[in-house]
C-alpha cells in the first residue's frame, strides 16, 4: 500500500475523473423527473461520498487489526487517517443528503434507514476521536482505539441489515421506491455516476494519504527536537544547548 | 478448566460486591428515582401514558441504568489487584465472568425497574413470556456489549463520559430490536410475529460476546 500511495498515475486519473465529473455531471443531459427535475445532478456528488466513506472506513478498520497483530507506529497513522478522512465524507455526505432532501422531501431530516445509519456511523467514529484524544501513551492510545474500532465496525454491520427493516427508505429502490436503474434507463446518468464514484474514492485515499505524509514528517520533527533536548542531558537540564538557566 | 475458572470468578465478584453493599444498592435506587422522576416529569395518573411511550421510556430507564452499572466493572478494584488477576488468569475468563455477572445485575436491575414501573405507571402487557424473554435477552446483550466497552473506557482518564458517548453507538442495534420486540409483546401479538426480530436479537448478541472475547485479550495486556 505504501508504495501505491507513492505513485503518480492513480493520482492523474483521480483529476482527470473528478474534472470530467464536475464538467460533465453539471452540463451534460440528465432524465427530467418530477419533483427531482435538476437537483438530481447531486447524484454525482452526495452519492459517492458514501461509497468513499465506507471505503475509506473500512480501510482503517483493516489497518486497526493489523496493528493488534504487529503493532507499529506507522499502521496506526494508517488507521487513524483514514478514519479521519472517512468522516470528512461522512460529514460531506450528510451535509448534501440533507441538502438534496430538502428540495426534494421537504425536510432536511426524516427517520430514514440510511439518513440514521449514517449518523450512528458518525456518532461511532467522533467516539473514537474523543478516546484517542483522553489517552496520553502512545502505544496504549493506538492498541485501545484500534480494538474500539474493531468492536465498533463489527457492531456497525449488523446495524447496516436491522434499520430497513423497521422504517421504510425514501432512498431509491426502498420502500416501493423505484431504484437508480428506472433513471436511467438511457444510461446517461450512470456514463458520470460511475467515474464520479471511482473519482471521489481515488480523492479521499489521495486525501488520506497527504495527511499521513503531514502525521510521519510531524512526527520525525518531534523525534528530532527530542533528539536536541536530550543531547546535552550531562547537564541534567534538559533544555536545549545554549539555552541558559 | 476455562469453565471452573470463570466460575471461580463469577463467584469472587459476587462476594466483592456483598462484602461493600453500597454500590449495589446505589444502582438499585438510582433505577427507583429515575422511574419516579419521570413519573412526576410527566405528571401522570396511573396508566395514562400511550405504549410507545410507556415502551420507549421504560427501555431508556434501562440503558442508562445498564450503563451507570456496568460502568464499574473495571474501575472498581485498584490497579495492583488487577495486575494480580493478570498473573493467575487467562484473559478469556475474565471477560467471560464479568459478562455473566453483569447479565445476573443486569436482571435484577430489570425485574427490580419493571416493578416499580409498573407500580407507579401501570402496564399493558399482554404476552408475558414474551416480554420476559426479551427482557432476558436485553440484559445479556447490554451486559456483553457494555461490559466490553467499561474495559476500554477504564484504561482513561474520564472514563465515566467515555464509557456512554463510546457505549450509546454500539448499543443501538440492540436496543432497537428489544424496543420492537417489546412492543409486539405489549400488544400481545402472537410470538410466531417476532420470531426474526428475536433470532437477530440473539445474532447480535453472539457477535457481541464473540467479538469481546477475541478482543479482550489485546485490551488486557495492554
Amino acid at each position: 500500500m505504501s508504495s501505491l500511495l507513492k505513485k503518480n498515475w492513480w493520482k492523474v486519473i483521480t483529476v482527470i475523473l473528478l474534472v470530467y465529473t464536475i464538467i460533465g455531471g453539471l452540463l451534460f443531459e440528465v432524465p427530467r423527473l418530477a419533483i427531482l427535475n435538476e437537483t438530481i445532478r447531486a447524484l454525482f456528488f452526495h452519492v459517492p461520498m458514501w461509497f468513499g466513506m465506507l471505503i475509506l472506513l473500512t480501510i482503517s478498520v483493516v489497518y486497526s487489526i493489523k496493528y493488534l497483530r504487529a503493532p507499529s507506529q506507522m499502521v496506526d497513522n494508517y488507521a487513524i487517517e483514514f478514519a479521519n478522512t472517512g468522516i470528512v465524507f461522512g460529514v460531506l455526505g450528510i451535509l448534501t443528503g440533507s441538502l438534496w432532501a430538502n428540495f426534494t422531501w421537504g425536510t432536511f431530516w426524516t427517520s430514514d434507514p440510511k439518513l440514521n445509519g449514517a449518523a450512528i456511523a458518525m456518532l461511532i467514529y467522533f467516539a473514537y476521536l474523543i478516546l484517542r484524544n483522553s489517552l496520553d501513551d502512545e502505544q496504549q492510545r493506538a492498541k485501545i482505539s484500534a480494538i474500539y474500532n474493531v468492536f465498533a465496525f463489527a457492531t456497525l454491520i449488523p446495524l447496516l441489515f436491522i434499520l430497513p427493516r423497521l422504517t421504510d427508505s425514501l432512498h431509491p429502490g426502498n420502500g416501493g421506491n423505484p431504484g437508480f436503474n428506472s433513471y436511467d434507463l438511457d444510461s446517461k446518468l450512470r456514463l458520470v455516476f460511475y467515474p464520479a464514484v471511482i473519482g471521489w474514492a481515488l480523492f479521499g485515499v489521495w486525501l488520506a494519504s497527504l495527511r499521513l505524509r503531514a502525521r510521519v514528517i510531524n512526527q520525525k520533527i518531534n523525534e528530532k527536537i527530542e533528539e536536541q533536548y536530550n543531547q546535552p542531558s550531562e547537564s541534567h537540564t534538559g533544555l536545549p544547548a545554549g539555552h541558559s538557566v | 478448566m476455562l469453565w471452573k475458572e470463570i466460575k471461580l470468578l463469577v463467584r469472587k465478584e459476587i462476594v466483592l460486591e456483598w462484602r461493600q453493599r453500597y454500590a449495589f444498592n446505589s444502582i438499585l435506587l438510582y433505577v427507583v428515582s429515575a422511574v419516579f422522576v419521570c413519573f412526576l416529569s410527566f405528571n401522570l395518573q396511573r396508566g395514562a401514558l400511550n405504549v410507545v411511550t410507556w415502551n420507549a421510556l421504560f427501555w431508556i430507564i434501562m440503558l442508562f441504568a445498564a450503563i451507570n452499572a456496568i460502568a464499574k466493572s473495571f474501575t472498581q478494584e485498584q490497579y495492583g489487584r488487577q495486575i494480580y488477576y493478570y498473573t493467575i488468569s487467562s484473559p478469556q475468563g475474565i471477560i467471560l465472568s464479568k459478562m455473566l455477572y453483569n447479565v445476573g445485575l443486569m436482571l435484577i436491575l430489570a425485574f427490580t425497574c419493571l416493578s416499580v414501573y409498573t407500580l407507579v405507571m401501570g402496564n399493558d402487557i399482554q404476552h408475558w413470556g414474551l416480554f420476559m424473554v426479551n427482557l432476558f435477552l436485553g440484559a445479556i446483550g447490554f451486559s456483553s456489549s457494555l461490559t466490553m466497552v467499561s474495559g476500554i473506557a477504564s484504561k482513561t482518564n474520564n472514563s465515566s463520559t467515555l464509557m456512554a458517548i463510546l457505549g450509546f453507538p454500539i448499543i443501538i442495534p440492540m436496543l432497537l430490536m428489544v424496543i420492537r420486540v417489546s412492543k409486539n409483546a405489549i400488544d400481545g401479538l402472537d410470538i410466531s410475529v417476532s420470531y426474526d426480530d428475536l433470532i437477530i436479537l440473539v445474532a447480535i448478541n453472539v457477535i457481541v460476546a464473540t467479538v469481546s472475547y477475541i478482543l479482550f485479550p489485546y485490551l488486557w495486556r495492554s
